[in-house]
């Protein structure tokens, strides 16, 4: 195993560019689980635990909020400011896991493993966050919603290195986050939703139940129309062609589908 | 301080701060650490094992089964299971090879570096499935155990009752989840192997170490570390893994030390029989039980192991608390290829309350009687016999006992309450469901006169006591109140109380830490062991100013002061193991748990709002443990009835990981109210009767009579996962 431990962020594109392509860990949240049982023989890890400056800084100016890539969960929680103007970034953080993976946990790392469980990504998407990618080669920004192409799979290159996260101010008509896992905290989400109307329009965004993080937006064209449901099964119909729900061992397809419909239903009915 | 006083855990500082040293904490220079190859498939015969030739294999030590030096049997109630599998594998884990290597990481390389080539047999995974012959691995029909308990003659009854109700209830397996996972430290010391682990019965290790090695019981000592919870997992299983580290230590020749990690502990490691229980009940128009069928059937896994002492007190305490003239319960316990399920809280017990408790509330449904009138009707009273003739003499009146708990848990008021609600909210259900059950204390039937457990109590020169037994403390509270028991007995402050740790060179064989049998079969031994010291002084209990006595005793040169106890069977209590006939268990805990729960139809989710756990248990020895041991019982049963889902791939566990076996967080529980009727009984210390099982299981029949008013469905199954809520729900509405 080899760790690269850069002190700038000049020397961390410039490993990211080398080969192996190493892996980028911060909070090693994602990572270190099952640690013992993975071989390591060929991993090579890009340890970002000691840049500071911007990759650290969370900034909340006028029209925007910028995550470092360092920030974690618990410095949104920490920020009244900030969990006042995206009040789900901070329910999201709460949820995820217990304090000490709040603590040490990232959003931008949350976004780069991929998981389709990833409780941060879907208020991010809902907020209609932008990603800040840098390699040696220059710095681009991508669309969050844009950003997965399949399950683990992404638009990131090779040697691109997610830097910040960026997300617009903008009036919010309506904003929630439900998670649904098997206990009431320290659970993996078996279906999760985020919603936000802003002067943009609808977003609903849902996790669990599809390869990856994921829009629903025949949905939202549907609540765009101003379209009222009289059932959940109506929004199942729906949602059908949005998500691609499986059987896996934390829960059944047709479980995720039912939920996110009923979910969406109750909540759309109280609040839309 | 008296027993029946709050005397603090005296273990509890030290584990509060980190001081207790579990086996994994033991500093032992030069130690190895050791490994176990499996199996990947459920059975299957081994035709090659592929060392990687790049990989340097000289200081790696490696054990199979030839290097067993007597039979390769795990000793248990058969002999059945090999500790290393010899040409064929019986369950996926199945241990085939052990490593041992001084780095722990090059011992992972070298895991990585074995390829075991396995040729798949046809397995069995579902203990209900049809036989054909190539899946007979038991005897001629894989029944590990067949039991049958007959009382009169239910057959022409169901002829001449007025109603006939059946049903089938199927329980999951539940994984233990100690905080401490397995480990065990085998060594060679003062000419003996030497192993100190996590167990719950240090002379069960003992003896599988004698069989396998082929040696004396003086060739080996056990010593027990502190034990950070066992809940039954470390009654049976320690002994294989102090075998494989027994192994490792004497073909290294270093110190080795065994320690599962949570993902092979929770994969490899025993767990709850899963079970399915038919009831066929005949009941009279006012709802008078006139005969019960009842079938058991257990999932075994691949060896005998425990098995046919699960079944048997699950068998027996399959009818409940009720006094029914004909019964006839059947039981077996199947062999499947899983790995083998073992000891765990209730042991069987769980099983056959959550059937006959649910059976109950269906039987109440579907006849339209209140379940309360159907169990005030049907619980046993004074002068009547349980299934297997044991006649009530017991001082509770269990109808009296239910009322109660019923009252604390306002049953009345909340039944009417949550009708109301139920009609008003979109899509919030709540529901209140209650059950009456009891507990048999001690090993069942003969197993307590088989046992012959001694205790000794010894004075020393300073006037202190040594208690010597081999009663294992594993979080539960054994040292504290068996320190209370004695300084009651010998009328000594508890400071002047030592409790031996238990280690086979130096305390009696008292018996297993098992079957709720330490505070009332011990602890009486205990009295007697103190009653027999104090004869030797000249005294009696009562007497004051013991202390100087033992320390002038004590003193004498030459002499020794040990008070002794050996089990004896009491006269009245009569067992036939060949009928099932008679006294099943010296005493029995009486208890009735009322849950309450709220269901969201979006999620189908359950929430236990509330909870009362009311149990008559004898004198309590020391309230806040005895409260703090139900209270965790009842955390232990919600997890079993709602969230831990034990996920079978191939036979074994696939979610072997905290975060996909999912146990109920602080934030998933409801208030606990714990209440202890006292009725002190003459089978154990100061009246104590056992507790350790009891509130096992009183939780999952309750909460699912709660969910299946809440709901208006018969829900037969635990684990209640939202998933299967949603299945049972649904094609109904969502509200």
């Amino acid at each position: 195993m080899q760790v690269h431990r850069p002190y700038t962020l000049h020397d961390a594109l410039a490993l990211m560019a080398a080969t192996p392509t190493p892996t980028p860990i911060a909070g090693g949240t994602d990572l270190l689980v099952s640690w013992h049982h993975k071989p390591k023989e060929k991993l090579a890890l890009l340890d970002l635990s000691q840049l500071g400056g911007e990759l650290a800084a969370m900034r909340l100016t006028a029209d925007t909020l910028e995550l470092g890539a360092l920030t974690t969960y618990w410095d949104v929680i920490a920020s009244p400011e900030v969990s006042r103007a995206f009040p789900l970034l901070a329910e999201a953080a709460r949820q995820v896991g217990a304090m000490q993976i709040q603590t040490r946990g990232t959003w931008a790392g949350n976004i780069g493993n991929g998981s389709p469980a990833a409780d941060g990504v879907p208020v991010l998407m809902a907020y209609d966050a932008t990603v800040v990618l840098q390699s040696t080669r220059g710095r681009r920004e991508v669309q969050l919603d844009g950003y997965y192409t399949g399950y683990k799979k992404t638009v990131r290159l090779p040697d691109e290195l997610i830097v910040a996260i960026q997300i617009p101010r903008r009036t919010r008509k309506a904003e929630w986050f439900e998670k649904v896992g098997a206990r009431a905290a320290q659970t993996i989400t078996k279906v999760g939703v985020a919603v936000v109307n802003d002067e943009k329009g609808w977003r609903v965004v849902a996790n669990s139940v599809a390869p990856y993080v994921c829009r629903c937006r025949n949905l939202e064209s549907a609540l765009q129309k101003g379209q009222k449901f009289k059932s959940p099964e109506e929004i199942r119909d729906i949602l059908k062609n949005d998500i691609a729900p499986i059987n896996d061992m934390r829960s059944t397809a047709a479980y995720r589908e039912t939920v996110l419909s009923r979910v969406l239903f109750y909540r759309l009915a109280d609040k839309a | 301080m008296p027993a029946g006083a709050d005397l603090p855990r005296i273990d509890g500082l030290d584990k509060l701060a980190g001081r207790a040293a579990y086996v994994d904490d033991l500093p032992t220079p030069g130690a190895w650490h050791g490994a176990t190859v499996r199996s990947s498939v459920p059975r299957g015969k081994i035709r090659d094992i592929h060392f990687d030739p790049a990989f340097d294999w000289n200081d790696i030590t490696i054990v199979d089964h030839r290097d067993i030096p007597g039979p390769n049997q795990l000793k248990l109630i058969d002999v059945d299971q090999p500790v290393l599998a010899a040409g064929e594998v019986r369950h996926k884990h199945e241990p085939i090879l052990l490593l041992a290597h001084p780095s722990v990481h090059k011992l992972r390389d070298a895991l990585r570096a074995i390829r075991v080539d396995v040729e798949p047999l046809p397995a069995i995974l579902d203990p209900a499935a049809p036989l054909t012959p190539d899946l007979i691995q038991y005897k001629s029909d894989n029944v590990l155990k067949h039991i049958d308990i007959r009382q009169g003659d239910p057959g022409p009854v169901f002829a001449r009752a007025a109603h006939i109700i059946e049903g089938e209830y199927v329980t999951g397996s539940q994984e233990h989840v100690y905080l401490e996972t397995q480990g065990m430290l085998a060594q060679w010391q003062d000419g003996r192997l030497t192993v100190r682990g996590s167990m719950q019965c240090p002379y069960y290790v003992l003896d599988a170490l004698t069989h396998l090695f082929g040696r004396s019981r003086d060739a080996f000592r056990v010593i027990q570390s502190p034990v950070g919870g066992g809940f039954g997992g470390k009654e049976e299983y320690p002994s294989l893994l102090a075998i494989h580290a027994a192994l490792l230590a004497e073909k290294s020749g270093a110190p080795v030390k065994m320690i599962y990690d949570r993902q092979e502990d929770m994969a490899v490691t025993t767990k709850r029989h899963p079970s399915r229980t038919r009831h066929r009940t005949a009941l009279d128009k006012d709802g008078r039980l006139l005969a019960m069928e009842i079938d058991v059937l257990l999932d075994g896994g691949a060896y005998v192991t425990l098995s046919p002492v699960v079944l048997s007190r699950g068998c027996i305490h399959a009818a409940g608390p009720y006094f029914c003239e004909n019964i006839h319960i059947r039981g077996e316990a199947r062999l499947t290829n899983s790995p083998p399920y073992g000891a765990f809280r209730g042991f069987g017990a769980p099983q056959t309350i959550f059937a006959i408790e649910r059976h109950m509330d269906v039987i109440a449904a579907r006849i339209g009687i209140d379940p309360v009138e159907l169990r005030r009707r049907n619980l046993v009273r004074t002068g009547q016999p349980l299934a297997t003739g044991q006649i009530y003499k017991e001082p509770t009146d269990l109808p009296a006992l239910m009322d109660r708990a019923l009252d604390l848990a306002q049953y009345k008021a909340r039944t009417q309450s949550h009708a109301e609600f139920n009609k008003s909210h979109p899509f919030l259900r709540r529901g209140i469901g209650f059950a009456t059950f009891h507990h048999g204390a001690g090993f069942t039937g003969g197993g307590e006169t088989y046992l012959a457990s001694e205790v000794w109590i010894e004075g020393k020169p300073d006037g202190t006591v040594e208690l010597q037994t081999a009663q294992t403390d594993m979080g539960q509270g054994t040292t504290t109140i068996l320190t209370q028991v004695v300084a009651e007995r010998l009328g000594i402050p508890t400071e002047q109380v030592r409790v031996a740790t238990p280690d086979t060179s130096r305390v009696p064989n008292s018996g297993p830490t098992v079957a709720s049998r330490t505070a009332m079969v011990v602890g009486k031994l205990i009295e007697q062991a103190c009653d027999d010291l104090l004869h030797q002084l000249g005294r009696k209990s009562g007497d004051p100013e013991i202390s100087d006595d033992i320390r002038r005793h004590a003193s004498l040169p030459g002499k020794s002061l040990v008070g002794r106890a050996k089990y004896q069977k009491p006269a009245s209590i009569q067992w036939d193991d060949k009928t099932y006939r008679g006294d099943a268990y010296a005493t029995y805990s009486w208890a009735t748990y009322v849950a309450d729960v709220e269901v969201d139809l979006r999620t189908c989710r359950v929430r236990v709002t509330d909870f009362v756990a009311l149990q008559e248990v004898g004198r309590v020895l020391n309230t806040t443990l005895a409260t703090g041991q139900i209270a965790g019982g009842v955390v232990q049963g919600i997890g079993w009835a709602l969230y831990e889902n034990v996920v079978l791939e191939d036979g074994a566990m696939k979610n072997c990981q905290m975060t996909n076996y999912v146990i109920p967080s602080a934030g998933d529980l409801p208030p606990i109210r714990v209440v202890f009727e006292e009725r002190p009984s003459h089978w154990g210390p100061g009246g104590a009767k056992g507790i350790g099982e009891l509130p096992m299981d009183g939780p999952a029949p309750a909460i699912v009579n709660a969910i299946s008013r809440a709901v208006t469905t018969t829900i037969n199954e635990i684990p209640v996962t939202p998933e299967l809520l949603l299945k049972a729900t649904e094609g109904r509405g969502h509200g």
